[in-house]
């Protein structure tokens, strides 16, 4: 429990009277890479977001339960939400970057956190779009809107503006569902590499993709975690069998 | 067989309707340019634009209009600037932070800002505005030799007036803009951890700018071509724009003198009239141009 960065304690989540999340208790090892699967609507995006606190954006939506970072509750009343979200950042589906160069993209977030020597900007921007490996392919056009980047340069700037603010848990929605193979590939080799130096929580449909980049895995459906384990295990030895039943493509 | 002759005839007339917007603005600018040019040959561009002496009814008359264009282009400027952050920030809170119920009761007085007629405004700013304005002008020049006193009918009352009546361009054309932002991409702003109000500020707006660019243009325009409510509250006399003098528009030189003027005075009124005109077709073409590059974006 000890290595655990964050974990949840019978959380619920209700938009107004859909229960969508139930009780879900689970531990996400520290530099590791955990999956999320399950069908579509089972509840994966809902909850990655819940441990970012970006649900309090939509109203109508109701908490219940608590999640711990690092053992102290995200939902508490001390809590710095703006704090919180600069400790666990997130990559979202669609590649969305600001319309704005892409130098200025990657320096938003440190200098929003009150980083404003150019010398240190400069050094962020190239450590993160190194770490983000897309750094070679944009060098000689920092300068230039970020918009006029492919679909899979831009889905990797946008990894480079998460890891820019230093975050320690990186949550990626289904980072590569709009990347062609060759992309999705790069993004792959990338997540192997930052699990060195961040907890990564990635949502995939991929069971390959789960397979290839995770050390854990949970199974989500109709809003319940039905079972997480490490991925050799789970994908191996399903010990339930709608799990098994999901995984061998029976549905979903 | 009769389906056909029916749809050849909407094409007809929907083309002549066409046309005839068309050639609207063609004979206006026709017209525009053979009445406002031979004042130009016949009393000198230079004595015209770069005079600033204004007596058109006197024995040895003089038709500088330097003092009204400044006064145009100062008044609507400050206009602007004042109304400008107002709108935008009015335009925010409705897009962004506004709860539902209290935007349903912002907007509608917004549109309804919209339709008041401008002669209204003028009474009003002729009613409110103007003796406040004295009685701060009378504060400020207190025992001053120089000061032509205005009553408060002065420059500062036309760009307060002038400010109000662009508002609801301004909010209504920025709302759309920033409502068009994509929701997403804000999130990715917040989930950076930046505040609402940073990303409002560093995302939203700079997103929705061609949009904010566009609704400042229109105010421009609509600034620079109003003439019923600043002719009550301006004072209506030829002086360099200040903010505590008499002074009068492009607009309100016009309507205050075509119905006296004959000759060449008359002639002059329709050179300010082509000024007038080229200022608009600026501000179109910026517009245009504005929104053709956010197409190209
Ligand atoms: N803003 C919202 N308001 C109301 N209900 C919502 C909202 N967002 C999601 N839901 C509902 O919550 C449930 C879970 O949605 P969620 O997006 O978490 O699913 P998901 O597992 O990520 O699905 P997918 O794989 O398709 O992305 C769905 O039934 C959805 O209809
Ligand atoms: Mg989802």
């Amino acid at each position: 429990m000890s290595q655990n960065k964050i974990s949840t304690d019978k959380l619920n989540l209700y938009y107004g009277d859909n229960h969508i999340l139930k009780d879900i208790t689970i531990g996400i090892r520290a530099k590791a890479v955990t999956a999320l699967i399950g069908p579509s609507g089972c509840g994966k995006s809902t909850f990655l977001k819940s441990l970012n606190r970006m649900n309090d954006l939509i109203d109508g939506v109701r908490i219940e339960g608590t999640v711990y970072l690092d053992g102290k509750d995200i939902y508490g009343p001390q809590v710095d939400v703006t704090r919180l979200r600069k400790r666990v950042g997130m990559v979202f589906q669609q590649p969305n970057p600001f319309p704005m160069s892409i130098y200025d993209n990657i320096a938003y977030g440190p200098k929003v956190h009150g980083v404003k020597s150019k010398e240190r900007l400069d050094e962020i921007v190239e450590q993160s779009l190194r770490q983000a490996a897309v750094w070679e392919e944009v060098e000689n056009q920092l300068r230039k809107p970020a918009l006029g980047l492919s679909g899979g340069q831009k889905q990797r700037l946008c990894i480079a503006r998460a890891l820019a603010v230093e975050p320690e848990v990186l949550l990626m929605d289904e980072p590569t569902s709009a990347l062609d193979p060759a992309s999705t590939l790069k993004v792959e080799e990338l997540i192997n590499r930052l699990k060195r130096k961040y907890t990564i929580i990635i949502v995939t449909h991929n069971m390959q993709q789960a397979v290839r980049v995770s050390d854990d895995t949970a199974f989500f459906l109709l809003g319940e975690m039905v079972e997480c384990g490490t991925t050799d295990r789970l994908f191996a030895r399903p010990t339930d069998r709608r799990t098994k039943e999901y995984i061998t493509g029976k549905f979903g | 067989m009769v389906r056909h002759t029916i749809e050849k005839a909407a094409e007809i007339i929907f083309s002549l309707c066409a046309f005839m917007a068309v050639a609207a603005v063609f004979s206006i600018t026709l017209y525009m340019i053979a009445n406002g040019l031979p004042a130009i040959f016949q009393a000198g561009w230079k004595e015209i634009l770069f005079s600033s002496v204004w007596q058109p009814t006197a024995q040895e008359p003089s038709f500088g209009i330097l003092y009204v264009i400044l006064t145009s282009i100062v008044g609507t400027f400050l206009a602007v600037l004042l109304g400008v952050p107002v709108g935008l920030l009015t335009a925010v809170f409705l897009a962004e932070t506004a709860p539902d119920s209290l935007a349903a009761v912002i907007r509608p007085a917004v549109e309804l800002l919209a339709g008041i007629p401008s002669v209204i405004y003028g009474v009003l700013g002729m009613l409110i505005l103007n003796p406040f304005l004295y009685r701060l002008e009378q504060k400020l020049f207190a025992g001053s030799q120089t000061h032509q006193f205005t009553g408060g009918a002065n420059l500062l009352s036309a760009v307060i007036v002038l400010a109000v009546m662009i508002l609801p361009t301004v909010i209504s054309i920025s709302e759309t803009a920033l409502r068009a932002v994509p929701p997403e991409l804000k999130a990715c702003s917040l989930a950076l951890g930046a505040s609402p109000v940073t990303t409002v500020f560093r995302v939203t707006i700079p997103a929705a700018r061609s949009g904010i660019l566009a609704a400042v243009v229109l105010g421009v325009g609509r600034a620079v071509g109003e003439a019923m409510a600043i002719s009550l509250v301006s004072g209506n006399s030829v002086n360099l724009p200040l903010p505590f003098q008499s002074v009068r528009f492009l607009t309100t030189a016009i309507v205050s003198e075509m119905g006296y003027a004959g000759g060449l005075h008359r002639q002059v009124l329709f050179t300010i009239g082509l000024i007038l005109f080229v200022f608009i077709m600026m501000i179109n073409g910026i517009l245009s141009s504005i929104l053709k590059g956010e197409r190209l974006e």
